[in-house]
């Protein structure tokens, strides 16, 4: 590790302020960023400590709940409301990481953590745009498995890697951002960008912005909300495929839906194509075929991922039968 | 940087760098914890923070902990002799080589917590659900965190089961 400075912040005004400088980095519960650190592919030469700022899960008058930033991942998935009236989120938290990281994990520092492509992680001896950009990538010519069909580049196809922004990202949550300037709120499907021909910047945060809470806006059909990640392991791996859903069905007709795919977009990829297919449509799996069709027509396949389109189809049509109570 | 490492107040000097579980080890000379991966994917390295929530050192700063509890392997005994957890885990083969075992022990009493909490897991049927059977699936999971290559999983159940069978009912 490059050394650092430590310092903990006791408000998110004392945050900003110590992160005054452009190589300071806001710390979290550092189960990404203390890796990526120990690799030397992170060297910040200050860490901000924000596990002590706003870790509430609370209602607000309209109807929105608002989680602290520093929320533990645990404190996120256990807590009564979010479990009964999102149960999406729930199951996305749970089905990442282990136990014992997801006690540590913050919810912010979930929102900042970077691609576990293994290029980008082999600081000796690969290639990566995103870790040096301009060098070129490694992955698209190499083993791309893992990789990204959706939302690429040229110059990087790795994937995003949360589990719990791809539901957050099917329930239209929105992210609080504080820095000197102000405070902003960003929706989520816009708090991460597409990578382009700058893979090493993944979030619309500015220097020293600090994120401080995620808003979950009050959806009366959050509750008729699932996820499912389809996985190489059965537990303790990171998704091929993951599908975020919620769904209102009336008369058999869909009503709403939210749609969000993890594992195979080097984003947390909002299925907006999907679900404009979907509305109005019957509930059956010619409609739901015909919706993920819809939205894989921009799938640009690698070498070695192509099995993901298969997966993905199937994944979705399962998860919105399921929810629908469509028979298989 | 001041600790409670098993009920002890404890000062160390260390660079911010410095983990957690290097600062068990090497200044703090509590080689109960184990440095398996050093990158958060084996286990090993499993403590209990402030009384009971399981965490993995090896990715923790020992800055982010100063003024915490820490419990460790070597806490978890008393003046009456071992854990149940750990008498049980030697009754059932819960290992053989060993280097796990303290992150496995560790980690089942942090699991154990979790589930009395009413966590859901990722095999939890119904997430809302206020009680969760711990049944064999769900402690599995709910320790999958935790890797032994000797595969002594089956043994490593069975214990745990055995110790908190009256909680599991």
């Amino acid at each position: 590790m490059t050394p650092f400075t430590y310092a903990r912040a006791h408000d998110t005004a004392e945050a900003i302020q110590l992160a005054g400088t452009s190589a300071a980095k806001y710390l979290g519960g550092g189960t990404n960023l203390v890796d990526l650190m120990r690799e030397t592919i992170e060297r910040p030469t200050a860490l901000i400590d924000v596990t002590g700022l706003s870790s509430s899960i609370e209602q607000r008058p309209d109807g929105a709940w608002l989680i602290g930033a520093a929320a533990s991942n645990t404190a996120v998935a256990e807590h009564p409301a979010i479990r009964t009236n999102f149960p999406a989120l729930t199951r996305a938290i749970v089905a990442g990481a282990s136990a014992q990281i997801r006690n540590m994990a913050t919810v912010g520092g979930n929102l900042m953590q970077r691609t576990r492509c293994s290029y980008f992680y082999d600081d000796d001896g690969a290639r990566c745009n995103k870790r040096e950009p301009g060098q070129g990538c490694d992955a698209i010519g190499g083993f791309n498995r893992m990789h990204a069909i959706l939302g690429g580049s040229d110059q990087c196809v790795a994937t995003h890697p949360s589990d719990m922004c791809v539901a957050l990202a099917a329930l239209d949550a929105v992210v609080h951002l504080e820095s000197a300037a102000g405070k902003r709120a960003v929706p989520l499907t816009d708090f991460h960008r597409l990578p382009a021909d700058q893979p090493q910047i993944e979030t619309v945060l500015k220097p020293g912005e600090l994120i401080t809470g995620i808003e979950l806006p009050p959806a009366s059909f959050g509750k008729y909300s699932t996820y499912r990640k389809v996985r190489d392991r059965a537990s303790y791996a990171f998704a091929l495929v993951s599908v975020a859903a919620a769904v209102d069905i009336q008369s058999n007709t869909i009503n709403e839906v939210r749609l969000a795919l993890g594992g195979i977009a080097t984003k947390p990829w909002r299925a907006w194509k999907a679900e404009q297919s979907l509305k109005g449509q019957p509930a059956s799996h010619a409609s739901f075929q015909r919706a993920i069709d819809a939205e894989l027509a921009d799938a640009r396949p690698l070498s070695a991922n192509g099995f993901k389109i298969e997966l993905t189809r199937r994944t979705v049509v399962a998860v919105l039968s399921e929810l629908t109570g469509v028979s298989a | 940087m001041q600790f409670i490492i098993n009920g002890t107040s404890t000062s160390v000097e260390a660079d911010p760098r410095t983990s957690l579980l290097d600062l068990l080890r090497d200044h703090v000379h509590l080689f109960g914890a184990k440095k398996g991966c050093n990158q958060g994917a084996c286990g090993a390295c499993t403590v209990l923070v402030d009384g009971g929530q399981r965490i993995l050192s090896c990715l923790a700063l020992a800055a982010q902990y100063e003024g915490r509890e820490i419990t460790t392997i070597e806490g978890l005994a008393d003046e009456h002799g071992l854990h149940p957890l750990q008498h049980a885990f030697i009754e059932h083969d819960g290992f053989q080589c060993g280097y796990c075992t303290p992150g496995q022990i560790c980690s089942a009493v942090g699991m154990i917590a979790e589930w009395k909490r009413g966590v859901p897991s990722h095999v939890t049927g119904d997430v809302s659900a206020e009680q969760i059977p711990l049944s064999s699936d769900e402690l599995r999971e709910r320790m999958s965190g935790n890797l032994c290559r000797c595969g002594a999983y089956n043994g490593i159940v069975d214990a745990i089961v055995e110790t908190y069978a009256e909680a599991a009912k």
